[in-house]
Order: structure tokens, then C-alpha cells, then sequence
């Protein structure tokens, strides 16, 4: 089946930067794909030239297998990291004002319900909320009921709530069978929501699958942990096991095995705890140094 | 076309609703016509305004010339002292001579009239010579009005387009924009014709608030008046978009922009002919739109021009129009470098 996006050796040289250094990949339709990466990675770089709001300095990108055509901003949906919005202008006025830009729409009562934005309707568009912000700029992105949604790191600065609240608006373009692709800073967001991802750092791919496969590729290993004294008898525990005071921790590839063998230790399973390894750990492992750097 | 009026109704109501820039739009003419108002309607009765030709003119036996409530005007040049005379702007004209007195009024002025009886009484030992010459009087409100106006247009479009698009360019609006269907010139369009609309029903208003105060002189046609607003206004335009059209600080576009205003107030003859300028000068001065917006505005106020004999104004503006509009999309970025 043909992706819905392929990109194909992009890079971008700004002067005597290389931010993107050819990088490719394919996106099949319908699903959430993640561009992963620090501040400074390419990753809005990438997706900018996707967009067609940057010119690549080269590199090709196939929409539905043909090359990006200059339509492609009536088919798409973006959402920026940051942008402003004119001035003194009502959340409804910029509904429509957008709505007026396209050839295919939604309609805007729609659209209200969709991104929830019954309740600051008349508010200036530029004195709400950052959550309100962020859901009226979503509005706009799919004002044009379009089949692939660029959301370029839409959750940043948000409160918990507003961030999960906000998921809960990307799992319902999801079950549209929209195609979104989506740019973050925040793990939990690209597990939560993403179906595939790439990690990128320097401006390249470092690694490319969807978090599950990704995680047991390159970690495989689980933590477990206990309260135990000095004394704790380990010879029938099998893993890397590493001690800390009050607290013994195995590194294992099957939790259940360490379970019995704990259980035969006689081990005090009430202070239990297990660590599985996030995308973070696994960014960690790959690149060396924290994600937020 | 759907796009472009969507564009130019939301340009027009963030100005209506951008209080500060709304009131200081109508605040800033009103001051002015306050102040022209002041400046030039008092009446100045008790003084003759006397021009003598010639600087160097000796005027030890003008017993008029002596008298402390007359204003002496030296001129160089017979001609302009004699416009002077036509339209009242001073009330009698000398040429002392050997043999006796050369003297110029217009007896339509009632204060030239006034000025002759005294001469007369005062001077009557003198040979002299009387010639009289016709035509309306043109206070030097009537001569700089159409200057003010010009200078009030060339801030509001200047600073209007350039200062708009620069701020949409810094805060991101103009990176939105780029990422819908919107083509560059429809953007660029609706916002030069919403503040098109702004600055010319501005002006409009100004003058209509200077005439009903000051009572202007206007002897030509309102509708060509207006055309030399609307060409004039587009360029102006057209040179503030040049401006913006690539640059993403507003210090650096207020920098730009002072700049240009500051020699277009000099030396576009808003408040000074640069008739007797040199000939550098006016050819430096010809080069700017407002220079043939107030020439244009000003032959037709007081001197009654027609649309043909201002013809040549309109065809220098909008070929500056068509070369400013060339150059600022060549230059125009949608976002900052």
C-alpha cells in the first residue's frame, strides 16, 4: 500500500549549519507518527519542509506517491510550535476567517464541538488560555477536514490537564482516520499517542519503529527492586543485580522468573517495585545525553 | 476574491478595535487642524505687507517703508513678487527707482487699497507709477493645507502597512498565513487596500474639518483632488511595503521609516517652495512621491488645475507605484531569514 507521506534523503543547510542531514521515512495513512527529538534536533526543521513553509535543500517528499504538489496546503493541517494570530480578533472571526481560505471545510459549528470551544467563543483569540490556545489552533489545522494533521510540539507549556485533555482531542482525529504527524519533546506524549516514531538528534534518524518494538530492541531489561538488608542471601537470582543501602535491584529479561526465584529467596515482596524503561531511558542509551536539554 | 475580502474585513475591524491606534488616528488630524487653525486664522489687520524688488533696493526716500506697522518682503525675482501680489499675499509692491516709484496692488484687496492711500499721502512728493493686477487671494493656509494633508497621509501609510506586516512578520501571524492557500498577494493586497480605505476616509475627514474651520480655498475639482489622494496613497503604500517586505525587527523598520519621512518632510515642499532651490535640490525632491502628491494637490486647490495639467504627477506616481510594488515582491518573505 502506497504511504500517505515519504520522505526521501531531506536535508536542510542553513550557512554553516546542517540542521537536517538526509533523512528519510515513510508514514502509512491513518496512524499517529512521532518525530522525537531535543530542542535543536531538526525535528520542526523536518517537518516545516514537509510543510512546504521551508525549502529543502534537498531531497524529495511524495504525497499519496506523487511529489508534493503546490496544493498540498489545501490538503493538509498544520499546527505551529508557536504563532500568533491578528490582533483583536474573536475566536468565532477566525473561524471564519480561516474558513474562508479553503475550497474543502468543515463547518464551523463542527468544528466548535470537536475542539470544545463553545465556552471562550467570543473571547479574543489572543487573550485565552494556553489549553484554549492550543485547541483553537488545532480548530484551524482542521478547518479543512484534511486527510494529514502536522502537529509541531502542540503540548509545550501546558498544565497536566491541559495536556491530557488535548491527548484526548488527537485520539479523536486518530478515530477519524486522519493521518497525524506529530512533533514532541515529551515521551510520555509520543507513547501515549504514537503508533510509529523515528528519535532524531543532530539532525538524523538514530532510530525508527513504534515505541513498543523500539523498547525491546534496545531495552529489553526490566528493574526490579526490593527492600533487603546487607544480609539478603542472591544465589538463587539470576540477572545483573546491583546493591544499594536497604535496596537490591535486578535487571532482568523475564519478570515472572524473578518473581519465583524472589518468592524461593524468601524475599519481602510487599516493598516490590518494577521499572520498565521509557523512551527517555531508551533516547539515554542512544545519544548519551537527556532529552531536555 | 473570497479570500482577499475575508482578509480585508479582519484588517479592518483589528483596526476598529485597536482603540489607541483608532483614536490616535483622529486625534493626531484633529491636532492639526487645531493647530492650523490657530496658526493662520487670526487676523493680522494692523500691519501692510510691503515687497520691494531688488535686495539691495535703497529705500532711504520711501516714506512708507519707514512707518514701524510695515512689513518689508525683499524679492529677487519681479515675477514671483508679482504672484504675491495677484493673490493678496502682500498688499503693494515697490520698485524704487531714480526717476521715482514703480508701484503694484490688487485692488480686489481691500487692504491694498488701504496700503495705496497711504502711500500716496505719504509719498506724494514721488513720480509715481501705478499698475494693477487681478486675482483671488491664497492665504498661506490655503498654500500649505494641501502639504499638511499629504504629510498626515505619508505617516498613516507608511507606518500603517510598515509597522503591521513587520509585527505580523515578528509574532508569527505572517508563518500562519503562509501555511493556508493565501497567495502573497492576496494578502499583501487586502492589507494595502484596507489601509488604502483608512487613510484616504481619514484625510477626507481632515479636510472637510480644516475646510469648515478655515474656509480653504479650493478652485479645482473635488473628484480630482480625490484621484491624487487615492494614486498618492498607493504609492506611499506601495514604498512602506517595500520596507516591510523582508524586514523582522520594527526598531529596524522604524529606523527605515524615519528615514524616509524625514527628507520627504523637507524638501517635498510642504511647507516651502523649493522654486529658487537649487537645481540638484528639486530634481533630488522629484524623486519622491510626496512631492508630486503636494504639487499635484496644490495646483488644483489654488490654482484650479485640471486632471489634464496634473496629468504628469499621476504618471510619475504610478510608475514609482509599478517599480515599489516590483521590488517589494522580489523582496517579500513570509518569514523572518
Amino acid at each position: 500500500m502506497t504511504p500517505i507521506l515519504e520522505v526521501r534523503n531531506l536535508s536542510k543547510h542553513y550557512q554553516r549549519v546542517e540542521a537536517v542531514k538526509g533523512i528519510s521515512f515513510s508514514i502509512p495513512a491513518g496512524i499517529c507518527f512521532g518525530l522525537l527529538g531535543p530542542n535543536g534536533a531538526g525535528k520542526s526543521t523536518t517537518i516545516e519542509m514537509i510543510e512546504g513553509i521551508k525549502t529543502p535543500t534537498s531531497g524529495e517528499i511524495y504525497y499519496k506517491g506523487n511529489i508534493r504538489g503546490s496544493d498540498f496546503a489545501q490538503q493538509c493541517g498544520i499546527q505551529f510550535q508557536s504563532t500568533a494570530l491578528p490582533d483583536f480578533l474573536r475566536v468565532r472571526e477566525v473561524l471564519k476567517l480561516f474558513h474562508s481560505f479553503y475550497d474543502k471545510t468543515l463547518a464551523i459549528e463542527e468544528l466548535i464541538t470537536l475542539c470544545d470551544l463553545g465556552e471562550f467563543l467570543e473571547q479574543e483569540a489572543n487573550k485565552l488560555s494556553g489549553g484554549q490556545k492550543q485547541r483553537l489552533l488545532l480548530a484551524l489545522a482542521l478547518i479543512n477536514d484534511p486527510e494529514i494533521v502536522f502537529l509541531d510540539e502542540p503540548t509545550t507549556g501546558l498544565d497536566p490537564q491541559s495536556r491530557r485533555r488535548f491527548w484526548h482531542l488527537i485520539d479523536k482525529i486518530k478515530r477519524q482516520g486522519k493521518t497525524v504527524i506529530l512533533t514532541t519533546h515529551y515521551m510520555d506524549e509520543a507513547e501515549s499517542l504514537c503508533d510509529d516514531l523515528v528519535i532524531i538528534d543532530h539532525g538524523k534518524i538514530i532510530a525508527q519503529g513504534s515505541p513498543r518494538q523500539l523498547l525491546q530492541e534496545h531495552l529489553p531489561h526490566r528493574q526490579v527492586s526490593f527492600d533487603a538488608s546487607e544480609n539478603f542471601c542472591t544465589d538463587r537470582l539470576s540477572g545483573e543485580i546491583s546493591r544499594n543501602p536497604g535496596t537490591l535491584t535486578i535487571e532482568t529479561l523475564s519478570i515472572e522468573t524473578t518473581l519465583r526465584e524472589l518468592q524461593n529467596s524468601a524475599a519481602d515482596l510487599s516493598t516490590l517495585r518494577v521499572y520498565n524503561p521509557t523512551l527517555e531511558d531508551l533516547f539515554l542509551k542512544l545519544t548519551g545525553h537527556g532529552l531536555r536539554e | 476574491m473570497v479570500k482577499f475580502w475575508a482578509l480585508f474585513a479582519a484588517r479592518n475591524m483589528e483596526f476598529y478595535r485597536d482603540r489607541a491606534a483608532l483614536s490616535w488616528a483622529f486625534i493626531f488630524p484633529l491636532l492639526i487642524i487645531v493647530g492650523c487653525a490657530l496658526a493662520f486664522s487670526r487676523p493680522d489687520e494692523t500691519l501692510i505687507r510691503l515687497g520691494i524688488i531688488g535686495e539691495n533696493s535703497d529705500l532711504k526716500s520711501v516714506n512708507l517703508a519707514e512707518q514701524r506697522y510695515v512689513e518689508l518682503t525683499y524679492f529677487d525675482s519681479t515675477k514671483r513678487a508679482l504672484e504675491q501680489i495677484r493673490h493678496h499675499q502682500i498688499d503693494l509692491l515697490i520698485e524704487p527707482k531714480s526717476e521715482g516709484l514703480n508701484y503694484w496692488l490688487n485692488p480686489e484687496s481691500a487692504s491694498a487699497l488701504a496700503a495705496r492711500e497711504l502711500l500716496l499721502a505719504l509719498d506724494a512728493d514721488k513720480n509715481l507709477h501705478e499698475q494693477t493686477l487681478s486675482g483671488q487671494a491664497i492665504r498661506y493656509v490655503d498654500w500649505v493645507m494641501p502639504g499638511v494633508l499629504a504629510m498626515n497621509m505619508m505617516f498613516a501609510a507608511l507606518f500603517g502597512i510598515g509597522y503591521v506586516i513587520v509585527r505580523y512578520r515578528q509574532n508569527g501571524v505572517l508563518k500562519r498565513f503562509q501555511a493556508t492557500p493565501v497567495s502573497s498577494l492576496q494578502f499583501i493586497s487586502a492589507q494595502m487596500a484596507s489601509r488604502l480605505l483608512i487613510v484616504v476616509a481619514v484625510n477626507s475627514l481632515i479636510f472637510i474639518g480644516c475646510d469648515y474651520f478655515l474656509d480653504l480655498l479650493m478652485l479645482g475639482s473635488y473628484s480630482t483632488l480625490l484621484l491624487i489622494a487615492l494614486i498618492g496613497a498607493v504609492s506611499l503604500l506601495s514604498l512602506g511595503l517595500v520596507i516591510a517586505s523582508r524586514t523582522a525587527s520594527e526598531e529596524l523598520a522604524g529606523g527605515l521609516l524615519n528615514t524616509l519621512t524625514w527628507p520627504m518632510m523637507f524638501f517635498s515642499e510642504i511647507w516651502f517652495s523649493l522654486e529658487n532651490a537649487p537645481e540638484w535640490m528639486q530634481q533630488f525632491a522629484a524623486l519622491m512621491p510626496l512631492t508630486h502628491i503636494v504639487q499635484a494637490a496644490r495646483a488644483v486647490m489654488i490654482e484650479g488645475a485640471t486632471l489634464a495639467m496634473i496629468s504628469h504627477h499621476l504618471m510619475a506616481l504610478s510608475l514609482m507605484t509599478l517599480m515599489m510594488l516590483l521590488l517589494a515582491a522580489r523582496l517579500f518573505r513570509w518569514q523572518r531569514e
